[in-house]
């Protein structure tokens, strides 16, 4: 126990993201509102409390105003004064929810699993429980989780969103101040929930280019999705000279696939992540059902599947006209623009990355993972 | 006041005679005469009994939570300890407290007083809700004694189904059939309001707890359904695999989030509505003063209850539905905040010109005005979407939701109680005590839950069992303040239990209020009224009401004036 400790009394939390300040005018516009209504409804009570107590002299002649008036009153004036908040909280929001138009974006990989925080950048290097960006420059975080629902919230910038298995959730921030700011998981997710934290480090460019050139020796996320799609025998069934047929992945990223049921889908990050570990769920025009691509769900985690959807998306992205040509066969042999190489060299296979323990699901009535030790945790 | 009904002054000097020998309390006094009673009053005595002994746990669950945050480290209970203890306060104050507290023990207890009847519509479905929800109390307790649950009262999955190992089933199974306690109270409440008003009682002259609980039974009919489906769903995938829920067979989490929301936030009414009648009542008692604005309140408390369906969707602002659906919802929420807001003025206007004392009960409802006020303002901060990024599963959320539930709910419930509890035992209770501990209530509660707001803007997450040491004094006023609430809470459970030997007789109306409850005795007979009474006039005929016919009669007179 260590208490009494050094009496810190914060009322504000750091203001480090360049919405940070937005969203602390409507926050504190809230605060002095609440008083001003806190004066209203009190300030009269209070008055009437001590000139109508009992045996007071106060004039009690009953009203003879028309009760509509003033009813009308007070609902009318919360009525507009509430949809003008809903309109400025509405506005920021759709400001934080809003992705701007950035040359330099960074986009950075953020997987929660129980209890950790794994961040892949794309240049390849990966931390645990940290998160290093650089100062003044949009920050796009694309987030999933390999078990439960986790909240990446980084108070700091006045930020969080809810991290889903089976779905990648986005934010995006741009760091307004160097130092280290706590990020916390939000939302319930077992028994480590509180030891599910760590810290977002705003580094100066320099010092960032410094740093996120080390521990990139296995190559960028791209390098190491094409490592996996020949390791895991993608390239087998998707690569140019497979005997099964299987639709070729080049410049499908972004564009309309004809589903076997009719419909279309856009080729987005969700769907290529669905395609690997549920195969049969979207299944591509005449190749199915039931598809025969296997599902690597529990053979591969949630940072491989990122790695081979970044390296899918890097084969390209076409034009319409140009995607249409290519599919004019579609379910047929005419997809010839898959990268040469396609059997995975002996002796190189499993994936690079560092070894997922949650990978798969957990078994009900599973022992919790042994990398959790049940210990007092503290900060 | 030239009424039929005398008037509550007039009532104060009537001579009713001593109370009768027999009453609901001692016709029958054998325990079999008490668990197969069809008697509304005696059920709601069971109930208040039952939801007591879960009030005890669950605050004693929060108790070792609060001594849990006195310091940063996690030192006092394991993470998953805690985890359970807040689930276990969690689901018993939210479905074996607060949805059943004033419904079941004062709803029970006082519709058929208040309107005029001998009992509900239906006793024995009445004492049958009773015995579903001991039942589902047995499931949720077995849960409890087992072995606890982990992942807090709104059970979300994945975590729920697939990656805890604890007794979710057990637990999810005592809430669904509490659920169906619930459907069978909101319909008895419903049809008796209907079809058993006395004569003259219209919907106008009804008063306005009956308005309240009439609103709160719609909401429990329609939307406690949704509940058993979605624990019933819950349980088809956890025992069995089925995936609804679970991204990895093909089922969606956020699914499991919507269905619980479109139950849980309309619970949310369930919860206060009843509160908001207790205030009603008590304001217009203590002022000596008709309520203003009746039909403003009770057409407030159906358009909180219709409104309430619709705005669940802002529990979900993060849980990556589509920003419109944000937009859609945040609006809507924006907008149920006047219908409450309506009431809070109306009873502030109440006081005005009335001859105001300040009687427990009384302190407990203007502690409740205040209380609410600030925990519906802060409501606000959640509601507008980017506060609500930051705030979101904050300890400002805690703290808001706190100062409606214990702030609104729980003050209301000490207020009805105290207030009810002359027509109730026979007794008074000792009146400086009672203020003493609703001023201690008040105090302590302000304490454990205004350092959450700052907590919470701060950026602490719920649910934690440890946290950063920056915090720590926030957290060490919490828990001071909590000890005080507690002692809050103990100074009615000694002298109300004193009071039941000891306490002073009450007489029919202590209060000289109006109302038919208070025109029988207490406590009243096992059939309520010897003659059906007959209503004839509004319900809050207080020596200083501005009563319609007067207006009428002053505006006539200003006519002939200006003629």
């Amino acid at each position: 126990m260590n208490f009494p400790v050094a009496m810190e009394l914060p009322l504000v939390p750091d203001q480090a993201s360049s919405m940070a300040g937005q969203v602390d005018l409507l926050f504190w516009f809230l605060v002095l509102l609440t008083c001003g209504i806190v004066a209203v409804v009190f300030g009269p009570m209070f008055f009437f409390l001590y000139k109508y107590r009992k045996g007071s002299p106060a004039d009690r002649t009953p009203d003879t105003f028309r009760t509509w008036i003033p009813e009308v009153i007070w609902s009318g004036i919360p009525l507009l004064i509430a949809m003008g908040i809903f309109a400025w909280g509405a506005t920021v929001y759709a400001h934080i929810k809003t992705m701007p138009d950035a040359a330099d974006a960074l986009e950075v990989n953020v997987i929660g699993k129980q209890w950790m925080w794994n961040v892949q950048h794309a240049e390849g290097h990966r931390e645990l429980n940290e998160l290093h960006v650089p100062v003044d420059r949009t920050v796009r975080l694309v987030m999933t989780s390999q078990d439960v629902i986790h909240n990446f919230g980084i108070p700091a910038f006045r930020l969080k969103q809810d991290v889903l298995p089976g779905r990648y959730t986005t934010q995006w921030f741009k760091a307004t101040k160097l130092g280290r700011y706590r990020i916390f998981c939000d939302q319930l997710c077992g028994m480590g929930h509180a030891e599910m934290v760590g810290w977002v480090t705003v580094l100066n460019p320099v010092e960032y280019n410094e740093w996120v050139n080390v521990g990139t020796e296995q190559g960028t996320l791209v390098a190491r999705g094409e490592r996996l799609f020949r390791a895991l025998g993608c390239s087998g069934c998707h690569g140019e000279n497979s005997q099964i047929r299987a639709p070729s992945l080049v410049g499908l990223y972004g564009h309309p696939v004809p589903l076997d049921n009719g419909e279309f889908v856009t080729a987005d990050d969700r769907y290529i992540h669905d395609s690997i570990l549920l195969p049969q769920k979207q299944i591509v025009m005449s190749y199915g059902p039931p598809s025969v691509m296997p599902s690597y769900a529990g053979q591969i985690g949630e940072e491989e599947v990122f790695q081979l959807v970044q390296y899918i998306k890097s084969l390209g992205r076409y034009t319409p006209d140009e995607y249409l040509r290519q599919n004019e066969g579609v379910g047929g042999q005419t997809q010839t623009h898959v990268p040469t190489t396609q059997n995975p060299p002996p002796g190189t296979s499993g994936p690079t990355a560092m070894p997922s323990p949650a990978a798969g699901p957990t078994p009900q009535n599973a022992p919790p993972s042994p990398a959790f030790s049940p210990q007092p945790t503290s900060y | 006041m030239s009424t039929q009904i005398p008037s509550a002054s007039d009532l104060a000097e009537t001579d009713f005679g001593p109370p009768p020998a027999k009453n609901y309390l001692n016709e029958e006094t054998t325990i079999r005469s008490w668990l197969l009673t069809t008697d509304h009053k005696r059920i709601g005595l069971l109930y208040l009994f039952t939801i007591l002994i879960f009030f005890a746990i669950a605050s004693f669950a929060a108790a070792m939570m609060r001594l849990e945050l006195l310091t940063p480290a996690g030192d006092l209970v394991l993470s998953q300890t805690y985890n359970k203890l807040f689930t276990i306060h969690g689901v018993l104050m939210v479905w074996f407290f607060l949805i059943p507290s004033i419904p079941t023990v004062l709803g029970n207890f006082l519709i058929p007083l208040m309107i005029g009847a001998r009992d509900l519509a239906f006793p024995k479905l009445n004492l049958a809700s009773w015995y579903i929800f001991i039942t589902a109390g047995a499931f949720t307790l077995y849960a409890v004694f087992a072995g606890g649950v982990e992942t807090g009262w709104t059970f979300y999955t994945p975590l729920s189904t697939k990656y805890t190992n604890t007794h979710v089933f057990a637990m999810a199974m005592g809430v669904f059939i509490s659920g169906f306690s619930s459907i069978l109270t909101g319909l008895n409440f419903i049809v008796t309001i209907h079809k058993m008003r006395a004569p003259g009682m219209k919907w106008m002259r009804l008063p306005l707890f009956c308005w309240s609980l009439y609103a709160t039974s719609i909401i429990m009919v329609l939307a406690t359904p949704v509940l058993a489906v979605v624990t019933m769903l819950l349980a088809i995938e956890r025992l069995w695999g089925v995936g609804i829920f679970d991204p990895a067979l093909g089922g969606d989490p956020v699914l499991f989030q919507h269905l619980f929301w479109f139950y849980s936030h309309p619970a949310v009414y369930i919860m206060i509505l009843p509160g908001f009648g207790v205030i009603s009542e008590l304001i217009t008692c203590f002022s000596r003063k008709r309520i203003f604005g009746y039909e403003f309140i009770a057409f407030a408390s159906m358009a909180i209850a219709i409104l309430g369906f619709v705005v669940w969707g802002h529990h979900m602002f993060l849980s990556s539905q589509s920003v419109y659906s944000g937009m859609v919802f945040s609006f809507l929420s924006f907008v149920i905040a006047v219908p409450s807001a309506i009431k809070v003025f109306n009873w502030t206007a109440t006081l005005y010109k009335g001859s105001i004392t300040f009687e427990t009960p009384m302190l407990y409802a203007l502690g409740f005005i205040g209380l609410f006020t600030i925990g519906g303002m802060t409501g606000l901060f959640v509601a507008a979407l980017a506060t609500d990024v930051h705030l979101h599963d904050t300890y400002f959320v805690v703290a808001h939701f706190h100062y409606i539930m214990v702030g609104g709910m729980v003050l209301a419930f000490m207020g009805g109680l105290h207030y009810w509890w002359p027509k109730i035992t026979g007794r008074r209770y000792p009146e400086p005590l009672g203020q003493l501990a609703a001023l201690v209530t008040f105090i302590g509660f302000n304490l454990t839950f205004f350092p959450q707001f700052i907590l919470g803007y701060l950026g602490m997450p719920r649910r934690y069992h440890a946290y950063p040491p920056e915090w720590q004094v926030w957290n060490v006023l919490s828990t001071a303040g909590a000890s005080i609430l507690a002692v809050g809470y103990m100074m009615p459970l000694g002298y109300l239990i004193w009071s039941l030997k000891k306490g002073k007789r009450a007489g029919e109306n202590p209060w000289e209020a109006t109302g038919l409850e208070w025109q029988t005795t207490s406590p009243p007979p096992k059939h309520n009224f010897d003659v059906t009474p007959i209503v004839t006039e509004e319900p809050y005929a207080y020596p200083l009401a501005a009563s319609d016919e007067h207006l009428k009669a002053e505006k006539g007179r200003r006519a002939l004036e200006h003629a």
